[in-house]
């Protein structure tokens, strides 16, 4: 530089060691919560007698035989206790561990022995010590399965049914799907996209539905959020950038059918959680039909995983491994959902899904995009936008199985 | 009262051996009789004679209420506790009841562990309470009560009877901190009641201002074993539905402290229906019936029933006598309200 450079007097606080200017905001802002604490500015906005702000999330209600047994979470701003319980508008006695005092974020277990009724609706109160209510439901009273080699087998092939096989049964079209055309093979892909598309607001919405069950403290709607945001920036850094020549050889395409398979394991992780909850939560005693209906709807899903490799021959390996990166997850959603439910964990999961499928839905379409390109065509062309529609139609009528 | 009560079931056995049923028959009845009669009923109960529930589980509240610090209500003592006044007479040769009472903001425990904030009455040197003290007079006699107002809200004390309508208490509406003079003559004789008639009423009744107001007729009723019910209930949420039901106050209280009462005794009840936000409320007696006196205004029962269903406002007088030892339950019979705490039991002992 050949300007002569004025350099401003340094202050003298850029004299003092780091650790003291690191220090010093933190020491100030120790002085500020001590002068709130020991004059109490605030008081001329607290009227007194107020009874206490109260939330209590009913979390699971379990169903053995002859009791309940029901875990609360205490998401208000101060400690509260438990003073009387009502089923069904009636008292009824009970215990609860470890105490009928919930500290702030405390758990509790309440034991109600009570005589349910299989299928029908309890409706399951607790009155605070200021005669605050707050209610959970069993929607369909069924014996909460408990953890056992049995058990555990038995939500493993849940996951099965409604995760590994249908995909599978999905990737049996690859042969035939070999054998389109280029036209044949973008509508198939645009069909994978609509699929997609459908996935994508579908789990959001269970995850917005999920997120209004969570203690209010947890922040439901915006952990789902964070952790679609960040589920979708790690599978950006964990892909990297293919160049170009990367992204149209078979190692490319296999990598998208791989994000295709994942987003697609990471939604099903949701619906195993779905259906795992709701077999022990006793709200799906048409539990087969859910499975059945499940599996219908997940077919397409390996039809999706297929698509973009219609151009190379993969080994039956390969294709095992993206039928299980896809299906398995199911399996332990359904072990999570049916032995540790909790609405938090659900709603985390469901936003991953958001984020990883919204990922694939960009993968699959910038494929679309440069085929459009290459061949000099619109995107949008009657190909893709039928394939798109398809894709949405068929998700769409195939979740009247599972949408109750 | 009459021959069949005195007799205990043992004497009744001994009757039964010198009928002329056959001998072999009578001793396998009598073993199976005496086997009732001797072995008490299976329920576990504690020493305090309070009903153990929590070993099998059931409709209940869970702990109890505290009835024993200063100041707190005891459904026990307001059952059978009435409030005369202090008595002079008028020149005339009137009889004169004074009553110095007045209405602040407490907190009440209407089931255990559960606090409402409630609104309540009470007499001078003593603590406020819900429902509010018994009043009881003869008729003719005059009434004078000297209302404070020490709650934080306006209130009044509308009593039910006949009486000159600068008296009837909706008017005027005391603010905090001021004081009125309620004088009139007591009648008719019947079951009254009184509560506050400060708008918003909902709230200023279920809060807890109320109580009942007795006109014995001249000459009294029969020796009894008197008790007063009100029937009340509590929106401890405030959504307009009531999470606790009770009479007197502590939902289940009478169930796990039973009545205790005596085989041929004449129990007289003094029922009073206060519920807010339930069109109708009820009594129904197990194992006997009761003599009905509606509203109590006449001496002569209307009918012998074992349920009475009742809109708010309507008291009734009832009288019966528990021919059997052993526990008599009774509720209201719509099975939600006892559910919800108005259930009880008498404990009949010979």
């Amino acid at each position: 530089m050949d300007t002569p450079r004025t350099v401003p007097a340094t202050p003298k606080v850029a004299n003092w060691p780091l650790w003291l200017s690191a220090l010093l905001p933190l020491v100030l802002l120790g002085a500020l919560v001590a002068v709130f604490f020991f004059t109490n500015p605030l008081a001329a906005f607290k009227a007194d007698g107020l009874p206490p702000i109260e939330s209590i999330s009913i979390e699971r209600i379990e169903l053995r035989p002859g009791e309940f047994i029901v875990t609360v979470f205490n998401g208000s701003p101060d400690p509260l206790t438990i003073a009387q319980v009502t089923v069904d508008d009636a008292f009824w006695e009970w215990q609860m561990t470890p105490s009928a005092e919930l500290p702030r974020l405390g758990r509790g277990t309440i034991t109600i022995p009570y005589d349910w009724m299989q299928g029908e609706p309890h409706a399951i109160t607790v009155v605070t010590e200021s005669g605050t209510t707050f209610t959970g439901e069993v929607a369909i009273a069924a014996e909460t399965p408990q953890p056992g080699p049995t058990q555990f087998l038995a939500y493993g092939l849940l996951g099965v049914y409604i995760g590994v096989i249908p995909v599978g049964l999905g990737l049996l079209w690859f042969p035939a799907m070999r054998r389109m055309g280029r036209k044949g093979l973008n509508f198939v892909l645009a069909l994978t996209v609509g699929l997609l598309v459908f996935l994508l607001i579908d789990t959001a919405l269970e995850a917005i539905e999920v997120a209004g069950d969570v203690a209010g403290v947890f922040q439901g709607l915006p952990v789902a959020a964070f952790a679609a945001l960040l589920a979708w920036l790690a599978i950006l850094a964990v892909s990297g950038k293919p160049s170009e020549a990367e992204r149209d050889n078979s190692g490319g395409r296999l990598r998208i059918a791989t994000l295709i398979a994942l987003s697609i394991g990471l939604h099903n992780l949701g619906e195993g959680l779905a259906v795992g909850a709701a077999f022990a939560l006793g709200e799906a005693t048409l539990g087969s039909f859910l499975v059945i209906g499940f599996t219908l709807h997940n077919v397409t899903e390996g039809v999706g995983i297929a698509a973009p490799v219609t151009k190379d021959r993969p080994s039956l390996k390969a294709f095992i491994l993206l039928c299980l990166l896809a299906g398995a997850p199911a399996i332990l959603g359904a072990w999570i959902g049916g032995f540790a439910y909790s609405p938090l964990l659900a709603t985390i999961f469901l936003g991953v899904g958001v984020g990883a499928i919204w990922q694939v839905i960009v993968e699959v379409g910038r494929l679309l995009i440069r085929d459009a390109e290459k061949n000099n065509e619109s995107v949008a062309n009657w190909v893709n936008v039928a394939g798109l529609a398809l894709g949405i139609a068929v998700m769409y009528f195939t979740a009247y199985f599972v949408k109750f | 009262m009459d021959m069949k009560s005195n007799l205990s079931r043992r004497d009744f056995l001994k009757i039964g051996t010198v009928s002329t049923l056959g001998a072999a028959g009578i001793a396998a009845l009598a073993q199976q009789s005496q086997a009732v009669a001797e072995t008490p009923p299976a329920r576990p109960e504690n020493d305090q004679g309070v009903i153990d529930h929590s070993v099998h589980g059931g409709n209940m509240t869970t702990g109890d209420v505290d009835t024993t610090s200063p100041g707190a209500f005891d459904p026990a003592k307001y059952l059978t506790h009435f409030d005369y006044g202090t008595v002079t007479t008028l020149p005339g040769g009137q009889t004169l009841r004074e009553w110095n009472i007045y209405a602040v903001d407490q907190e009440i425990e209407v089931a255990p562990g559960v606090k409402f904030p409630g609104w309540a009455y009470g007499l001078e040197g003593q603590p406020p309470q819900i429902p509010g003290p018994t009043f009881r007079c003869t008729e003719g006699d005059r009434l004078r009560f000297n209302f404070g107002n020490g709650s934080a809200h306006p209130h009044t004390i509308h009593f039910h009877g006949i009486h000159p309508p600068s008296m009837d208490g909706f008017t005027p509406v005391l603010k905090t901190g001021e004081r009125f003079t309620y004088e009139f003559d007591a009648k008719p004789f019947g079951l009254h009641l009184y509560h506050c008639h400060t708008p918003p009423l909902k709230r200023h009744i279920h809060k807890g201002l109320y109580g009942t107001f007795i006109i014995d007729p001249p000459g009294g009723r029969e020796p009894a074993h008197e008790m007063v019910m009100m029937m009340n209930a509590f929106d401890t949420n405030f959504d307009g539905e009531n999470e606790i039901y009770a009479a007197n106050t502590v939902a289940f209280h009478y169930a796990k402290h039973p009545i205790q009462v005596k085989v041929g005794d004449l129990i007289r009840i003094y029922l009073v229906n206060i519920t807010e936000f339930d069109p109708v409320n009820s009594l129904h007696l197990h194992s006997s019936m009761y003599k009905l006196f509606r509203t109590g205004t006449r001496l002569d029962h209307y009918e012998l029933t074992d349920t009475v269903t009742m809109g708010q406002g309507e008291r009734h007088i009832l009288e019966f006598a528990p021919e059997f030892p052993g526990r008599y339950m009774f509720h209201a019979h719509q099975s939600e309200l006892a559910e919800l705490g108005w259930m009880g039991f008498f404990d009949a002992r010979a």
